[in-house]
């Protein structure tokens, strides 16, 4: 049986300044969006961010980087959000950009135990200057360590009270390796349910990885709307 | 307006050759992303967007937009009969280790030798790679589609790329508005040419030399 936390400032009030988060999503899909309202209303402030986005000037981590709340960013792509280029620019804040293939087995591998990888994405760029690389079967490859996090915030369409989660549609997005990867997890949820209601073949992730639950109404902001 | 919509439909209907019944594809952000819209009926096509849905469908209606449900460009889309979700570490898998048949990119530059560099212009601010790094290594064929020459009418086809690469020795076609031009073993061989260019059209507008295809179509498109 896992916590059951009953209000968004009590779910963020024991993430101190100066931790590591990773944040699920990919854009404004699968945020853990009423944790970072509380995160943003409470002002925790030094902060290392992992997520695949930044979020957009008023919603998800654009909240927190409008409160300048985050000291570093490891993302793949932050091309929606105009605050956090001023911020680049200004020195405020540091980024290290990452691809998302390897943003995902980082975390992945962070969860699973491999302390670091070999993968070719990067490979004669300039993220491979200076870095550790070698060669397999011919083609060469670089060195990528694992991540962690001191809390992983993930969103997920439901979960029970031992903490099985399930996503929905491209909400999963980066939630699943994300919620292996934190000390503690706390998940999101749009419903809770009654231990033995959610059928065991249908869990995305196993309650193992998830130490806290809070159920929020989420508001699914679009990005993008595009329609026949 | 109505111009620069006609070069970047010419494109991407001619990219849509590239799609072959049973594949799995990759469109990239941009216009390859238009190459959805004319895949002919007779294909069975499915394709793979990295945000882990393989199988997009096409944009709803607007009774049908699902938020949880977008592609790699953040759109509100469908999933098609048959779809599957997934996490994006599946989903890199997928690409990474070879499962996916093609990927069709957009390109800043492209090399002689099939460098390619799509990402990042120095000096200007860096929104980031996303999944192209992964996905130029990962894809069984990669195919840049972009336009011939730049804004200042200079080659987008240079003997050696200016801006940072995105990947070495990755690219097997290129598509643009005037030709399509194959990276091979020799070098670059010119393969089709638009309606409207000459091959001295071509040649000057692409910094390296070219090869002539034995089977080279003039006004292929």
């Amino acid at each position: 049986m896992k916590q059951i936390l009953l209000s968004f400032q009590d779910a963020v009030s024991r993430i101190p300044d100066g931790a590591t988060l990773m944040v699920g999503g990919f854009g404004l899909v699968g945020i853990p969006e009423q944790l970072l309202v509380a995160l943003a209303d409470r002002g925790t402030r030094n902060l290392t961010v992992i997520s695949n986005n930044c979020g957009v000037d008023d919603w998800g981590l654009g909240l927190l980087l409008r409160n300048k709340q985050i000291k570093r960013v490891i993302a793949s792509y932050v091309g929606e959000n105009k605050e956090f280029e001023r911020q680049v620019l200004s020195g405020e804040i540091e980024a290290e950009l990452v691809p998302q293939g390897t943003l995902a087995e980082r975390i992945r591998a962070g969860g699973a135990g491999i302390p670091a990888f070999y993968t070719p994405a990067g490979v004669g760029t300039p993220l491979a200057d200076g870095r550790e690389t070698r060669v397999f079967g011919g083609k060469e490859y670089i060195l990528e360590h694992a991540l962690t996090a001191d809390f992983s915030l993930v969103r997920a369409a439901r979960a029970d009270r031992m903490g099985n989660l399930i996503y929905n549609k491209t909400a999963r997005n980066f939630n699943p390796m994300m919620a292996t990867a934190g000390k503690v997890t706390i998940a999101e949820v749009e419903q809770l349910f009654e231990t033995g209601d959610l059928h065991p073949e249908s869990i995305d992730t196993p309650g193992v990885y998830v130490q806290q639950i809070i159920v929020g109404k989420q508001e699914k902001r679009i990005e993008r709307l595009t329609t026949r | 307006m109505s111009e620069p919509m006609s070069i970047r439909e010419r494109i991407a209907r001619r990219a849509e050759k590239e799609l072959l019944d049973g594949y799995y594809v990759n469109l990239g952000i941009g216009i390859p992303t238009l190459v959805a819209n004319y895949i002919s009926p007779d294909k069975q096509v499915v394709l793979q967007s990295e945000n882990g849905l393989l199988g997009i469908g096409p944009y709803p209606s607007p009774d049908r937009v699902d938020p949880d449900l977008i592609n790699a460009g953040k759109e509100t889309v469908t999933a098609m009969t048959g779809a599957a979700y997934f996490s994006s570490a599946d989903s890199s898998a997928m690409i990474r280790g070879g499962h996916t048949d093609l990927a069709i990119l957009g390109g800043m530059e492209v090399s002689a030798v099939g460098d390619l560099a799509n990402w990042s212009i120095p000096g200007k601010l860096v929104k980031g790679m996303g999944g192209a790094m992964d996905l130029v290594h990962g894809a069984k064929r990669i195919v840049v589609i972009m336009d011939h020459v730049n804004k200042a009418g200079q080659p987008k086809i240079l003997n050696h790329c200016s801006l940072p690469l995105t990947g070495k020795q990755v690219v097997n076609r290129i598509i643009t508005d005037r030709a399509v031009i194959d990276v091979t073993a020799e070098g670059l061989l010119l393969v089709e040419v638009a309606e409207g260019c000459s091959i001295e059209d071509i040649r000057g507008a692409t910094e390296p030399p070219l090869l002539m295809s034995e089977t080279l179509l003039m006004n292929a498109y």
